[in-house]
């Protein structure tokens, strides 16, 4: 997509997520070179790259975790500037699923799923808890309520931060590797939820090294290095026929053994 | 499993050695485990025994209970007549005698409604904190100084002893705390300015001692106002204290802030928080939690530095007991009042501590 197109289509065009030319700088260094992506409605886009290659960096602009300096991002027709306000709108509908879960280890299970919703979306806290006890039912993990993440096995505390962001029933999710910090037998529970969610058609953008969940759930791979989208692709193309040499070399790295 | 594979079978837990266990076990381990450990053991139960039975016998055995008039302290050991007879004044101080319920009642509501705190199933907790917090003070103001509903006007110089001790310590921690939470996160600001407001408010008051803090508060403070206008002395130490307090209190609670990773405060971005509502919720409940060691520690600092009000004339609880001592008719009783004094301050300072370790406990969250 080229950048004159896109912006003359203006902002709210039906795409969920709209990048276009966008720059970053830590300090000195350029970690994002004009990214230019969009991802459609129930669209579900895995994010793939070597590490450093600035994929977390490219999903955590997206609620403003990180600030660009270049480009325009649009994110469900609100642009992203430094209006506080328009950041906050933004973050009430995008969820987001880390690494290390960031769940509030001084709340038990139930109260980290209903405090946004509660000071957020200002729901009563009867409400709050149905919709919260609705998703832990979800992510098959409703009797772990009344227990503190601590006490919670790494999947079982993914499965919670996962319930956490549908609790606040956002239009689209980002997964940044969650289940790079799982132990090997946890991390099929996580990607089982993941899954589900996919095929409820919600809005997916996921960084993850799983590329067995890359072929099954997503539309289309997006491959990364050096700051750059070298190669986006529909998974089968993607695994079967890469035309770039470094996407080459990459999946020959990941898939070999 | 098929036939050829033995069953898993698991290993017995045997009971470990007998020499580790049991009190032996605990002695051997602790007190006898080397030459010099036994020789350290001996040398200090000899120590015991040389220091333990003349304090015993000071304190207890040849003491004087008994009488109300110095001539009953005849006896070699202590003479806790001297404590008994000015009881009254050390926890009072000058505060007339006749209006001394007011303090007691006050002290009272205090209790009372901190107890209820205590209570895992008392429903209305909420409701005690904000009246503790925000309608106790005003209560306890109008209470303790009258000139309302009939109470009669009990001017602050008159407020002394214990009673004393106690409002400096209370109300200069109490308001401290907030003032040093805001300092704090205000240091961690992005915005410059705020940033070396908070800067230069706790690198000055923390680079002073709170002699000169008081010094400055009842004496040059006066000289900087226009004349006519005069704030009541102990309003003027309590305010010192107070922002003092809130200095030391702001870097202790600004090491628990910098202790919470960075991924809190992006998980709470992340679900659409504001700044306040992320700090209110979710990185101030876990930072001050860290920090109960070091509040508990700063506030156990302040209850004893609360003596230092002696120097501009408050008469508090260590200074009704010197008072007592250079009076006339009790002359040489000075040792009785000090270490009276000094057990007061250990049972008061102890209890805090017990208390923050127990907070720590119910607070812990297994992570």
């Amino acid at each position: 997509m080229n950048e004159s197109t896109a912006a003359s289509r203006g902002p709210d065009d039906g795409a969920a997520i709209r990048m276009i030319g966008v720059h970053k700088w830590y300090g000195q260094f350029h970690v994002l070179k004009d990214i230019n992506l969009s991802v459609d409605r129930k669209e579900k886009i895995v994010v793939c790259g070597p590490s450093g290659s600035g994929k977390s960096t490219l999903i955590r602009c997206i609620n403003r975790l990180e600030e660009h300096q270049r480009g325009r991002i649009v994110v469900e027709g609100i642009e992203l500037t430094n209006d506080l306000r328009r950041i906050d709108e933004i973050r009430r509908e995008v969820g987001m699923v880390f690494q290390h879960f960031n769940l509030f280890p001084h709340l038990t299970v139930l109260d980290n799923l209903t405090l946004a919703p509660m000071w957020v979306r200002k729901m009563a806290k009867d409400e709050a808890e149905e919709v919260a006890m609705t998703f832990l039912a979800r992510v098959k993990i409703p009797e772990q309520a009344g227990k503190y993440p601590g006490q919670l096995s790494g999947g079982q505390q993914q499965r919670v931060a996962i319930a956490r962001s549908l609790c606040m029933n956002p239009k689209i999710m980002l997964f940044d590797e969650p289940t790079s910090a799982l132990d090997p037998e946890m991390i099929k529970e996580v990607l089982d939820v993941m899954v589900d969610l996919a095929e409820e058609g919600m809005t997916m953008v996921v960084v993850t090294h799983e590329m067995g969940f890359a072929n099954r759930v997503a539309d289309r791979v997006v491959f990364m290095d050096e700051g750059e989208v070298i190669e986006q692709a529909d998974p089968e193309t993607f695994f079967n026929s890469p035309r770039n040499e470094r996407t080459r070399l990459f999946l020959s790295q990941i898939l070999s053994h | 499993m098929t036939d050829a594979a033995p069953a898993f079978e698991r290993a017995p837990d045997l009971p470990p050695p007998a020499s580790t266990v049991g009190v032996v076990g605990w002695m051997r381990q602790n007190l006898f485990s080397t030459w010099y450990n036994t020789a350290l053991t001996v040398l200090a139960l000899w120590l015991i025994w040389e220091a333990v039975p003349p304090v015993v016998a000071w304190a207890f055995v040849d003491a004087d209970w008994t009488g109300s008039t110095r001539d009953a302290c005849a006896r070699e050991g202590a003479c806790w007549v001297f404590i008994k007879e000015w009881f009254g004044q050390f926890v009072y101080g000058r505060y007339p005698i006749d209006e001394r319920w007011r303090v007691n009642l006050g002290a009272a509501i205090l209790v009372v409604c901190a107890a209820t705190l205590f209570f895992p199933r008392f429903p209305w907790k909420a409701w005690v904190s904000v009246f503790l917090l925000f309608g106790y003070p005003v209560v306890a103001f109008f209470l303790f100084s009258g000139d309302v509903m009939g109470l009669i006007w009990v001017e602050t110089p008159l407020w002394g002893g214990l009673f004393l001790t106690l409002v400096l310590a209370i109300v200069g921690c109490v308001f401290a705390l907030p003032i040093g939470i805001v300092l704090a996160l205000g240091r961690r600001s992005r915005m410059p300015g705020v940033r070396a407001v908070c800067v230069a408010f706790i690198e000055l008051w923390r680079g002073v001692p709170l002699i000169t803090v008081l010094f400055m508060a009842s004496v040059m403070f006066p000289l900087f106002v226009p004349e006519g206008l005069t704030f009541d002395k102990l309003l003027r130490a309590l305010i010192g204290i107070m922002l003092f307090q809130a200095a030391y209190l702001a870097e202790v609670i600004r090491g628990g802030l910098q202790a919470i990773p960075r991924g809190q405060y992006e998980g709470a971005q992340a679900l659409g928080l504001n700044y306040w509502k992320a700090m209110v919720l979710v990185i101030l409940p876990q930072a001050l939690k860290l920090v109960i060691p070091g509040i508990v520690n700063s506030f156990i600092a302040l209850l004893k530095d609360t003596t230092l009000v002696l120097i501009i004339g408050l008469l508090d609880f260590l200074g009704m007991i010197q008072a007592a001592g250079t009076n006339p008719d009790w002359l040489g009783f000075a040792v009785e009042g000090y270490v009276f004094a000094g057990f007061v301050f250990w049972v008061l300072c102890f209890g805090i501590s017990r208390y923050s370790l127990h907070l720590e406990r119910k607070l812990h969250t297994g992570h």
